[in-house]
Order: structure tokens, then C-alpha cells, then sequence
């Protein structure tokens, strides 16, 4: 079981959290709604549920609650530009649909 | 693949309901966008790398505009058709046009709004606005990957309610929704976190830009800012400085300049290139080469201090009047934050940090504080911030959803939000001329409705008869201050509508409401798997029903013996799949079936279009086109 984050994923992450000034770590999540079914979540994390699994990668905390862990196993957060466009990626290895724009997907 | 942007814990949106937010610099000379990447303020920049958008617009004969760089740099080939410094237009009759800017042609026209002549026709000042905010607002869209929700523009504190009102104006026709004006120097005070202080505070905004200089005297008591007081000089700025530059250099070269535009502009061009060198360096060499004309020179900073000098005086002088009106020594000032670009030159940081007797705040961008602070505000005004900072605060105990087929859970509301908060989400029907919709209101953090708890039921009837998936149902949760839910659906075509109250909270003691959570972190697997079944349930549900329905209407006029005897076996199996709880069996079962019935599909379908088509020739067509 684990969460990876590429360089330049870790790099940003880093810049954001020393910018907003508090927070433990990036929590990690999947919803069950959108286009196709999952959706990412992806948000800084103040607190530690009891049940949250911790990853620490890149010098990042990683947190994750056990539900979504089953979705995202696995699975690589990386950062990349896309015209004028900048943001976070998921490289997820349980994803066998995506609709077209990525941000929902079925397992 | 989407690009996402880390939200505050809980403020997460569904797919593509982002609020995407901006926050505008409209300036005299140069334009700004930025919004919060992840929390941090951030400039867009355009294309080709560059955060300003000069505020000049040229127009041609076709009616096409261009906005920024290239328009500037060319305004010399075109300058009657080129407009500038529009900002110090906007709200302005044609009487004080005429009286402030001469040289400008006004259009004679009857209504009250002054039109500028330009070869597009007579344009408003709210129209060239437009053209600079329509400009921005497709740099940050492209930026974001999204529309904007909304932006926060910001305005020199002196503007009247005319001037504001027509700055909403141009926002409007250039298709932005306004979330707020804010005075540009509260926004720069915003961007250096000010406004998050415990105490009040008295600030002073020394704004010294291209062309124009504002001092404002702010007070923030409370987390509300008050301008006390405002002062300027509208000829005032950094082509000042040029100038002063370019004096001194016709000056030692005994350089005619006359009216060759082209040495101006070469003139200009090593002026500006002298005065950023001085901001880091103490001398820098000048080389003018134009023509038969060569001339070098040095120039050194306390030389080029002594240019200058009676320039920085009169802000100086406009900072004393402010302060006069205020009624306020430069002591009484607790924090003074420098903005505008001319605001590098260290003999005028150094000057202002005399006056005020403090150290003035200089680490973010000059040319930037101002549209980094009006994005801080866009993006807590689009709610994107937690509203902990302000109210105290409940959360939602778990997640409240609704059924959807297969008796699933669709969650609306997460678990932690914090309360009052409102979710909306759009639903469809399920059959063709479905004329009611039940909900089904459930609470828990579990995939199947079974296991969640059920809070109450209510049907919204009355939808109008319609292909299945085209009616739009749209199904809003709202949670108030006191826990208290409200479940309204609303079929948006016809307005049919209907709601329900409950207190969702009831019964449930907190060791029940943990047993629910940890529940669902116990069974994550097994729920995967029983969402996966039901889903693939469902999808064969629907592929079955819209394949017996077409089947009975068409199915032999379409169809052999054979092939529905074919259509017929892989519709068995499907249905033989469905008993059983592989998903994965379900689905390869499923998609069978598709490629055997792909024929009768394409046949149906341009059985259909033929229909349409027949007893028309192509020139019904074109007769058609032309009068509709």
C-alpha cells in the first residue's frame, strides 16, 4: 500500500503548504459522484482522523482515509502545465475509465 | 487529464463545478489578472510569458480591436484609432472630456455617454474597458481551464459612484460577473495579509505607477477598511522619471530631438533600460546609437537621485495632504505598503521610509500586489475559504445523500462540511416519458443505500412527458445554521418543483454516528465491490429496456430470423450474468451484446434520418436556411 509523488508534484505541494502557513500534510480522497462515477479530491489536511493512513514520500505527508485507499492505491500525484493551464495529476493504476476531462473515473 | 488545484479541507467541488474566480487590476497604463493556485496568489501571464497588459486598445476599419503590447507598440502608426489611459474617462461627461483631454475627437451624438471617434465607429469609454477586461478574462479562462464564476475588479479609492457604477458596466458587456468592486489600495493591503490582523490599524498606500500617483490613508478596525483619506497627482509616474532620464541625456549629448518620433522612442526605450539598471546597481552606462547619432554616457545613482528628486518631492507634498485631511501625523501610521512599479527606484522607497519614519513594506511585486490582493478577495467572495473566520461554526456528522438506481448512495453533502451550506446536484430519469421521481433521502457514509440510514422520502410528480436523460432534475440540499435540512428537487424545464424538511441529526447519539463511520472504513472493499455490481446492474437494466422497446417497435422490419435469434442468445447471457455478482462477467456480457446488436442500431438510425430527409430536395433546404 502506498501513495507516490513525483519532484515536481512534492516541489509544488511544498511551495503551497509553506504559503498557506499551517496544515499537516495533503489529504487525498475519491468521492462517489461525476461524470463517470469517482471523483479526486485533493485538499490540505489540518487533522488526523484515527483511521487516516499516513504515507510520507518526497518529504511530503500523505494522508489518505482507508475507503479512498482502496480507489487510489497505488497511485502517483504529479504536476504539469497544459497550456496556460498548471495543476495536479493522478496517475492512477485502478482507473479503467476516465471521462473525458480525467477528473472522474471508474474502477 | 484534469489539472487540479489543492482546495482548504472540505471545500472540495464535484467535477466540473469549480469556482473559479479572479481578480482584475484594471489600470491607467497596465492590466492585471491572478487567482489562487492552490491557496497562493498567482498572476496569469499571457502566451508569451508576460503578466502586464498594457490598457491600450487599437481599432481598425473592419471593427476588429487589439488589445495590449502590440497595440501599444504601434499606436504611433495609428494614433487617432489607438486609445490609452481610457480609466481616466470612464464616468466622465463629454463636457469634461473636452475640458481635461483636448486633443481627443468626441463624437457628436444625443445620448448623455461620449462616444471617442475611431475608425470601428464612436466607442464609449465603457466599451474600450470592455475590450481590456474581455482580453483578461480569456487569458484567466484559458488559464483555469473553466469560466469564471466570479471576479473582484479593483478601483482607485477616489472613484465616484458614477465612475464604479460604469467600471460594473464594462464588466457586464464584457461578460464577467462582478463579485465586488474593492479599492485598489485595500486590495494591495489584503495581499500583504493585513486585513487578518487582531488590531486596528491605520495604513497608508503609497501608489506610484506609470502615470499617476495616489496616496490613501486606510483604517481597518474590525476587519472592515475605511478610507480616510485620498490624494494624487494625476501626472505623476514613471514616464516622469523617463523624461527626467531623457532631458539629461539631450542635454550632455547637446542632442536635438525635434519631432522625429523615432528617436523619442529610442530615447525613451534607453532611459527606461538606464532607470531599472540604478535600481540594483550604482552606475550604469547609456548608449544611444540612432542614425548618424552615437553618444555614451555614464550615469550614476546619486546623479540620477538628483533628477529625480523634485519628482519624489510631490508625492511627498500629496502625502502630507492626506495626511492633513486625516488629520494624522506619518506617526499615527502603522503600516505603509508600496505599489506600482516606480515604487523599485531605492531613492523612493528610501524617501517614503523617511517620511513615515518606518520600514515600508516592499516583498511583493509592486506591479502585482494589487491584482494579488482583489484574488484573495474573488476567491473568498466565490466561496472557495472556509467561513470559519467569521462565524462560529457547526459540521455535518455524516455524509447526506440521496438513492439512485441500484440502490445506491449519491452523496451531496460530505461528512465535516461545515454548516449552513447548500449543494446542488442535477439528476435525470431513468425511462422514456417518466412522469415522477422519487428521492429517497439517506444519511452514512456507505455505498449501498441498505446500509445507510434513511431519513425520509418525497416525490416530485408532474414532469413532463420526455426521452429518457432529457429532463433536468435538479435536487438541492441545504443544510441551515441550526442542522436543520431541506431537500428541494426542481424539474428545470417544466419548474415543476417540490421539498422536504427533516433534522437530520435526530436519534442518532455520537457513538452511533462513529459506529457508521468506522462501518464504512471496515467494509471499503466489499463496498467497491458491491458499487461495481450494482452499477453494472443498472447499465444492463437500461441497455435491456431501450433494446425491447426498439425490438417491439422495429425489430423485424429491421431484422432476419437469424440475426434476432442472435441478439436474442446474447441477451440471455447478459441476463443469465446479471444473477450472478461478477461485475466483471456482467460487463464483458454487456458489451457483447452491443457489438451483436451494431448493425440493427446503424440501420435503425439511418432509417431514421431518411425519414426526416424524404419528400425534400436539397433546395427545400437552402429555402429554409435562408428564412429561418
Amino acid at each position: 500500500m502506498a501513495i507516490t509523488l513525483t519532484d515536481a508534484a512534492a516541489d509544488r505541494v511544498k511551495t503551497f503548504m509553506d504559503n498557506r502557513g499551517k496544515g499537516i500534510g495533503l489529504r487525498l480522497a475519491v468521492r462517489t459522484t461525476g461524470c463517470s462515477g469517482m471523483a479526486y479530491v485533493i485538499e490540505f489536511a489540518d487533522e488526523l482522523d484515527e483511521s487516516d493512513v499516513v504515507f510520507e514520500d518526497n518529504d511530503v505527508t500523505v494522508v489518505v482515509d482507508p475507503k479512498s485507499l482502496v480507489y487510489l492505491d497505488g497511485t502517483e500525484l504529479d504536476f504539469g502545465k497544459e497550456g496556460l493551464n498548471e495543476g495536479f495529476k493522478f496517475r492512477n493504476p485502478n482507473v479503467k475509465d476516465e471521462c473525458g476531462c480525467g477528473e472522474s473515473f471508474t474502477v | 487529464m484534469a489539472l487540479l488545484q489543492i482546495s482548504e479541507p472540505g471545500q472540495s467541488t464535484a467535477p466540473h463545478q469549480h469556482r473559479l474566480a479572479a481578480g482584475i487590476d484594471l489600470g491607467t497604463t497596465n492590466s492585471l489578472v491572478a487567482t489562487l493556485r492552490s491557496g497562493l496568489p498567482t498572476v496569469l501571464n499571457d502566451e508569451q510569458g508576460r503578466a502586464i497588459l498594457p490598457s491600450v486598445v487599437r481599432y481598425d476599419q473592419s471593427g476588429v480591436s487589439i488589445v495590449g503590447v502590440e497595440a501599444r507598440d504601434t499606436a504611433f502608426e495609428d494614433p487617432h484609432n489607438t486609445i490609452s489611459s481610457v480609466k481616466r474617462l470612464i464616468g466622465l461627461s463629454a463636457e469634461d472630456i473636452a475640458a481635461s483631454h483636448p486633443l481627443l475627437k468626441i463624437e457628436a451624438t444625443d445620448d448623455t455617454v461620449p462616444r471617442l471617434a475611431t475608425a470601428a465607429g464612436g466607442k464609449t469609454a465603457i466599451e474600450v474597458s470592455a475590450e481590456i477586461l474581455s482580453s483578461l478574462k480569456t487569458r484567466a479562462e484559458k488559464s483555469l481551464g473553466g469560466e469564471l464564476t466570479g471576479v473582484v475588479i479593483t478601483v482607485p479609492a477616489y472613484f465616484d459612484d458614477t465612475q464604479r457604477q460604469a467600471t460594473k458596466d464594462a464588466a457586464q458587456l464584457a461578460g464577467l460577473k462582478i463579485l465586488r468592486l474593492i479599492n485598489e489600495p485595500t486590495a494591495a493591503a489584503i495581499a500583504y495579509g493585513i486585513d487578518q490582523k487582531d488590531s486596528d490599524t491605520t495604513i497608508a498606500v503609497y501608489d506610484l505607477g506609470g502615470g499617476t500617483f495616489d496616496i490613501s490613508i486606510l483604517r481597518l478596525e474590525r476587519g472592515v477598511f475605511e478610507v480616510l483619506a485620498t490624494a494624487g497627482n494625476t501626472a505623476l509616474g514613471g514616464d516622469d522619471i523617463d523624461s527626467a532620464i531623457v532631458q539629461w541625456i539631450t542635454g550632455q549629448g547637446t542632442i536635438s530631438v525635434g519631432e522625429d518620433a523615432g528617436l523619442q522612442r529610442k530615447l525613451l526605450d534607453v532611459a527606461k533600460k538606464a532607470k531599472h539598471a540604478l535600481s540594483e546597481a550604482d552606475t550604469t552606462t547609456i548608449e544611444l546609437r540612432y542614425q548618424d547619432i552615437e553618444w555614451v554616457g555614464e550615469l550614476a545613482r546619486d546623479q540620477f537621485e538628483a533628477l529625480i528628486g523634485s519628482l519624489i518631492e510631490k508625492s511627498i507634498a500629496s502625502c502630507k495632504r492626506a495626511l492633513n485631511d486625516a488629520d494624522l501625523e506619518p506617526s499615527a501610521i502603522d503600516e505603509v505598503v508600496m505599489v506600482g512599479g516606480s515604487t523599485r527606484v531605492p531613492a523612493v522607497r528610501q524617501t517614503v521610509s523617511d517620511f513615515f519614519a518606518q520600514d515600508v513594506l516592499t516583498s511583493i511585486n509592486p506591479d502585482e500586489v494589487v491584482a494579488l490582493g482583489a484574488a484573495i478577495q474573488a476567491d473568498i467572495l466565490a466561496g472557495n475559504k472556509p467561513d470559519s473566520d467569521l462565524l462560529l461554526l457547526d459540521v455535518v456528522p455524516l455524509s447526506l445523500g440521496i438513492e439512485t438506481m441500484g440502490g445506491l448512495t449519491e452523496h451531496i453533502i460530505s461528512r465535516n462540511t461545515t454548516i449552513p451550506v447548500a449543494r446542488a446536484q442535477e439528476f435525470t430519469t431513468y425511462k422514456d416519458g417518466q412522469s415522477a421521481m422519487a428521492l429517497h433521502i439517506v444519511q452514512g457514509e456507505r455505498d449501498l443505500v441498505q446500509d445507510c440510514r434513511s431519513l425520509g422520502r418525497f416525490e416530485l410528480r408532474g414532469i413532463p412527458a420526455m426521452v429518457a436523460g432529457q429532463a433536468r432534475i435538479q435536487v438541492i440540499f441545504q443544510v441551515d445554521a441550526d442542522g436543520l435540512l431541506t431537500v428541494s428537487a426542481l424539474e428545470k424545464t417544466s419548474g415543476v418543483a417540490a421539498e422536504v424538511h427533516i433534522k437530520p441529526s435526530y436519534g442518532l447519539s455520537d457513538t452511533e454516528i462513529e459506529s457508521m463511520i468506522l462501518d464504512s472504513m471496515k467494509h471499503a472493499k466489499q463496498d467497491v465491490q458491491s458499487r461495481m455490481l450494482h452499477e453494472q446492474r443498472v447499465e444492463v437494466d437500461r441497455t435491456i429496456e431501450a433494446l425491447d422497446a426498439a425490438m417491439q417497435k422495429d425489430g423485424d422490419k429491421f431484422l432476419d430470423a437469424q440475426e434476432q435469434a442472435a441478439i436474442g442468445e446474447a441477451k440471455a447471457k447478459v441476463l443469465l450474468a446479471r444473477e450472478g455478482d461478477d461485475s466483471e462477467a456482467i460487463k464483458k456480457s454487456l458489451r457483447a451484446l452491443e457489438a451483436t446488436s451494431e448493425q440493427y442500431v446503424a440501420r435503425r438510425m439511418n432509417a431514421s434520418v431518411g425519414e426526416v430527409m424524404r419528400g425534400k430536395s436539397i433546395n427545400n433546404y437552402d429555402e429554409q436556411e435562408t428564412t429561418s
